[in-house]
């Protein structure tokens, strides 16, 4: 029996808490009480006051409502009217309150006053830090252009940084949600159906009967609603297929565990669709009605048994052909998941076409229990002035020549960004503003990065917490956390339209500011005032509202307010329209065989790790997002470190055990921070898995600061996605320095 | 009389300490504590793999070691519900109580005294769930009067396959575990 009972560890250490607090003379939650942000108090109203918001502990924007006693937050729950968490946050969202109540929040504007990476600042007013930031962009405006600025962004907070950037006129604002995470996926479902599937996730997940999940670990990837519907479809006894190789929590659920060896998945999906294919157990109809080029995607897969599926995955092929059976059983609420972060090998865009085309089998796009066709409300963007047009294009991907399908003006390759800030190529990167966003850990290859950092004349780094990235700034801007601040209104696509607004609960305790002031103030400095016609927030969002016929004041009681619903699937009244060339779902694609690809894909072996290595595999932690979440004392209270996880035999041959710590070495020579052995049954022999966002070496992070290992440390070697320019990072291999 | 008692739904629970940190914030428990945990049975061998996650707290058992052990009288079984709550002033920090109970479900909070799961009493009391219940993600928990055949918990208990944890103990714990 493996017995994971934090609170055994709680009890031991408690002995040694008491008589540190009460050396201290404090005793209580130390998350509240003895916080010296709490003298500073909203009005010090008595009572209970409750404000909706919504969360951005991570990027799903869930509604929720803050709980005020006395003047201090108490507690977070969900907004009952919100589609997203319908009244439940998860475990992040309700441990906001760590967020707003961490020690190590940044106070106060930053200029550094020692080299780069040495943590050494002075600390200035706004004016100072904007005039600093101002001159060198101005500097770097007249010397090289305003395109030789680059903006790298995460969440809706960064929406009036943005326009700012946009404003100054640069075209280069990038986010690594897209090569880092989800645009191999959003470029396969384009390249088949003409759409991604976009965020929050169109998959009907509460209606399928039959859920695919291929290195999906729903459940400790807390996506709010999908877990929500998750434990929905499996409570009505849907029928749930697990591929992965590690036994996730939804592999525990599942009828059908696949144990997959890693970087494989291709072939799977193969062999999967010629079983479906030569056992006509597809939606015929479907694909005759809206596929495109089927007899040559037909003709190109045939050669994909499952016997020889089995050679690659390491899956028996009465097993292959028992799983594809049962998904056909169900269609067409059959929902092949897209999954979220998908840059695993380098040729993932094709592994994300074969599953859109897997799910075009089945014939569950655009019907219920498949992908639904998700609605918005009409809210305008505010009217501003027309912003000015760049002379250079891009600098990532310059014509779209190197990585066809990352779409010109939609996604910008936050990789080919830095990449043209090393090498100065197409043309020269001066200045990188960031916000929400610590590189250092969704990049791989930190020395690229730094390497990057080092060519600047100026960094700016926007966060609520001194990340890895600060570390490395010329300039911290510290932003209040999302519960002190207002943000642009959540205007979502969804199963059901809606409007949320974010606004302030509490004061922020310090110098901190909201994103749109710092926005703004800046604008001013930069003589771009007139980017920003509107005096605050409020009016900005009241113009917006007003426009849709809605109200700031009723928005600001209820925190969302829900649109008329819309059909969502073809059988409702959804045109069956599809935007691609032929206008048709593309098994065979013309675009693709135009620029040298495979119209259908094709599956390609990867490197294995030599004896004695391990394949290091990444994923998520229930209670953490990203590398943003360590530092919060009530999440660290659920879980402090990672863990390595090692199968049980393979621990046994390096001698090592549950509890010990060990080091990683990669093929690079990096060592790691110590991590501790988790040994287990499930997991494969030949690769090692470990949640990302740990080992944080920033000294001022004091609750995170290493523990745990970085797994975005050991991820030195990367390769590219030629379709759209993702960086495929599971093709690590590491030893275990015991 | 009613008789407070929780079902939790194993099948859906996937584990994710919402319930832990709902407790947390809701009940002001200091950080280093909890008072429910996530427990994981794994059962087999790669890839054959059978595994239960499950939440775990105090069981409020219908016979209380913990309250039998308590010099103080600060252990006690509330009026309402049959739950089982420490009085704070009148505990002296002895962990007596921590030792009788095979659960594990107590800890001395940093003031001096016994802590643990009070089923929420506060918001029961005003007609609400647990904190742990109403936050669960994945609907896994629920609460309510065991006594009462007409309850979610009762009509659970009829319809499906259930186990208490360690009561070979005969502490006679009241949550129900579904497989």
């Amino acid at each position: 029996m493996n017995k994971t009972v934090s609170r055994r560890k709680f009890l031991k250490i408690s002995g040694a808490t008491i008589g540190l607090l009460a050396a201290s003379g404090t005793v209580g939650s130390l998350v509240k009480k003895t916080n010296a942000f709490t003298e500073k108090k909203k009005g010090g109203v008595n009572g209970i006051q409750k404000i909706p918001t919504f969360c951005d502990l991570c990027f799903w924007k869930c509604g929720a409502i803050a709980y005020i006693k006395d003047g201090e937050l108490w507690k977070l729950e969900g907004n009952p009217e919100d589609p997203l968490s319908n009244g439940r946050l998860c475990p992040r969202g309700t441990g906001g309150v760590g967020a707003m109540y961490d020690p190590d929040r940044l106070k106060a504007p930053l200029i550094r006053k020692s080299e780069r990476g040495k943590e050494q600042w002075v600390e200035v007013t706004w004016d100072e830090a904007f005039t600093y930031i101002a001159d060198k962009m101005n500097k770097i405006k007249a010397d090289y252009g305003p395109e030789a600025m680059a903006y790298f962004v995460h969440g809706i907070g960064g929406n009036f940084i943005k326009h700012l950037m946009k404003a100054y006129g640069t075209p280069n604002i990038t986010a690594p949600s897209f090569a880092q995470c989800r645009g191999p996926r959003d470029i396969g479902f384009r390249l088949t159906f003409g759409e991604d599937v976009g965020s929050p996730e169109r998959t009907d997940i509460k209606n399928s009967k039959c859920l695919v999940l291929i290195g999906s670990h729903l459940g400790e990837n807390m996506h709010n609603t999908q877990v929500q519907e998750f434990a929905e479809m499996n409570d009505n006894g849907g029928s749930i297929i697990v591929v992965d190789p590690r036994f996730s929590v939804a592999a525990g659920k599942a009828k059908y565990y696949l144990p997959i060896k890693p970087g494989t998945d291709i072939a799977l999906l193969l062999a999967w669709m010629k079983v479906i294919v030569d056992e006509n157990l597809y939606d015929k109809e479907y694909v005759d009605k809206y596929g495109f080029g089927f007899e040559q995607f037909k003709a190109e897969i045939s050669q994909y048994t499952p016997e020889w599926a089995y050679a690659e995955t390491g899956i028996e092929p009465e097993l292959i052909r028992a799983s594809a059976r049962e998904m056909a059983k169900y269609r067409p609420a059959t929902l092949i998941h897209s999954g979220r972060h998908t840059t695993w090998y380098g040729d993932d865009t094709q592994r994300s076409r074969a599953i859109a085309l897997l799910n075009a089998l089945m014939g569950s796009w655009g019907r219920k229990g498949g992908y639904f066709y998700p609605a918005m409300m009409s809210v305008p963007g505010y009217p501003y002035p027309p912003y000015p047009k760049p002379e250079k294009g891009k600098v990532d991907n310059p014509g779209n020549t190197i990585y066809p399908f990352a779409t010109e003006g939609h996604d910008t390759i936050t990789n080919g960004v830095r990449e043209a800030t090393i090498t100065g190529k197409p043309y020269p990167i001066k200045g990188w503003f960031t916000y929400g966003t610590n590189l250092m850990y969704a990049m791989p290859n930190q020395d690229e990065t730094i390497k990057a950092i080092q060519n600047l004349d100026l960094l700016v780094v926007t966060d609520v917490l001194p990340s890895e990235l600060a570390g490395w700034a010329d300039v911290v801007l510290p932003e209040s956390v999302y519960l002190e601040r207002y943000d642009d209104l959540n205007v979502e696509l969804f199963r059901e339209p809606f409007t949320a607004l974010r606004q302030p609960v509490l004061d922020s305790p310090n110098e901190q500011k909201p994103n749109w002031w710092i926005a703004k103030k800046l604008a001013d400095k930069l003589g771009l005032g007139h980017f920003f016609p509107w005096n605050d927030i409020e009016e900005y969002l009241s113009k917006r509202l007003t426009a849709a016929g809605l109200s700031l004041d009723e928005l600001k009681k209820k925190g969302i307010i829900r649109g008329e619903k819309k059909p969502v699937y073809f059988e409702e009244g959804v045109p069956a329209e599809f935007n691609t060339p032929s206008k048709k779902i593309e098994f065979y694609s013309l675009q693709l065989a135009e620029k040298g690809h495979d119209p259908v894909p094709k599956y390609t072996k990867h490197q294995e790790p030599p004896s004695g290595s391990f394949r290091l595999i990444f994923g998520r932690s229930p209670v953490h997002t990203f590398s943003k979440t360590q530092n919060n004392r009530i999440l660290a209270d659920m879980s402090d470190e990672n863990e390595l996880w090692i199968n049980h035999n393979a621990a046994m041959r390096l001698g090592i055990k549950s509890g010990d710590y060990v080091r990683l070495k990669n093929q690079d020579g990096v060592v790691s921070n110590k991590v501790k052995v988790k040994a287990t049954e499930r997991i494969r022999h030949d690769c090692v898995y470990m949640t990302h966002g740990f080992g944080h070496n920033s000294k001022m992070l004091k609750q995170a600061f290493l523990k745990g290992a970085s797994d975005s440390q050991m991820i030195t070697k990367y390769k590219i996605d030629p379709l759209m320019g993702g960086t495929g990072m599971n093709i690590n291999f590491v030893t275990i320095e015991v | 009389m009613a008789r407070f008692g929780m079902v939790i739904d194993t099948k859906k629970c996937v584990g994710c300490m919402d319930c832990v940190v709902a407790c947390k914030t809701e009940n002001n428990v200091p950080e280093g504590f909890n008072r429910d945990w996530i427990t994981t049975d794994v059962k087999g061998t790669f890839p054959t793999v059978k595994m239960q996650i499950r939440t775990e707290r105090c069981n409020h058992c219908d016979n209380p070691p913990c309250v039998d052990c308590c010099p103080c009288g600060a252990s006690h079984v509330h009026d309402l519900g049959g739950v089982v709550l420490v009085h704070h002033d009148k505990c002296s920090g002895c962990k007596a109580c921590i030792a009788a109970c095979p659960y594990d479900a107590r800890f001395i909070h940093p003031d001096g005294y016994a802590d643990k799961c009070t089923f929420c009493i506060h918001r029961v009391e005003q007609g609400m769930d647990p904190a742990c219940v109403s936050v669960c993600p994945t609907h896994c928990m629920y609460f309510g009067d065991l006594d009462d055949p007409n309850s979610s918990v009762s009509k659970l208990l009829n319809s499906r396959k259930y186990r208490a944890l360690i009561s070979e103990a005969g502490t006679k714990p009241q949550i129900y575990y579904l497989d």
